[in-house]
């Protein structure tokens, strides 16, 4: 939809959800739907416990990748707006690390473009996450199966 | 040329950056002139199927050419979100 608003950032501290979810739609009267989704740190990674992690990024590249990926999502459904604000630095368990939310007239394209950003934010914006064990701190693999999920969009 | 390393590559080479003088022609001759420097290019560079390159910020592969590009970025897969 042109005019989408595209809202991007990364940043060590905490957000707000409510408080970027009203950014989205400030001052519009045609949304009809917001869909959004929070991403935390878990404390268990398979059978290791996860004391914290600390997330990596590329700064730059990592704000223009987002900004391409939110502009996808506006180019595929009618958005109004989408978010991705993602946290780099240490983080804890139960810390929020992502919040991706898309904006549109009707509830459909906001689910989807939403899922779609998350996808495409696991594969192709540049963050590494190193997660601290009891048997010490290891870089996390990337999985197979957000590959998979990326490619249910198609290409 | 500017090399660009992040995560475990980083931490194996010492160096977030760095900048290289180089004849390579592709992604896959700067490794191995990268590789032949010392043992912790060496380390970095022993599994090329876990190793992205991006060239210019352009997702690239080891046949990559050079020619032009001012920046190479090596990094493993990326785990966000």
């Amino acid at each position: 939809m042109a005019g989408a608003r595209i809202l991007v950032r990364v940043q060590e501290a905490d957000f707000d959800v409510s408080e970027e979810l009203e950014r989205l739609t400030a001052g519009r009267t045609d949304v009809g739907a917001v869909a959004s989704f929070v991403g935390l740190v878990r404390d268990r990674a398979g059978e290791a416990a996860v004391k914290g992690m600390t997330l990596e990024h590329w700064p730059g590249a990592t704000e223009r990748a987002l900004t391409r990926i939110a502009g996808d999502a506006a180019a595929r459904w009618p958005l109004q707006g989408a978010l991705i604000v993602h946290r780099v630095g240490p983080l804890r368990p139960a810390e929020r690390i992502v919040l991706a939310a898309a904006a549109s007239p009707h509830r459909h394209a906001a689910f989807e473009a939403t899922a779609f950003l998350m996808d495409w934010l696991k594969t192709e914006a540049p963050f590494w996450k190193k997660e601290e064990t009891p048997q010490g701190a290891r870089w996390v693999e990337a999985r197979e199966s957000d590959d998979a999920a990326k490619a249910r969009w198609g290409a | 040329m500017r090399v660009l390393y992040f995560a475990w590559l980083r931490e194996r080479v010492g160096a977030a950056t760095e900048e290289v003088e180089t004849e390579a022609s592709t992604v896959a001759e700067l490794v191995a002139e990268l590789r032949a420097r010392d043992e912790r290019h060496a380390a970095a560079f022993a599994d090329l199927a876990a190793v992205c390159v991006a060239l210019d910020e352009e997702m690239g592969d080891l046949d990559a050419p050079l020619a032009g590009v001012r920046e190479v970025a090596f990094f493993p897969p990326v785990t966000g979100g």
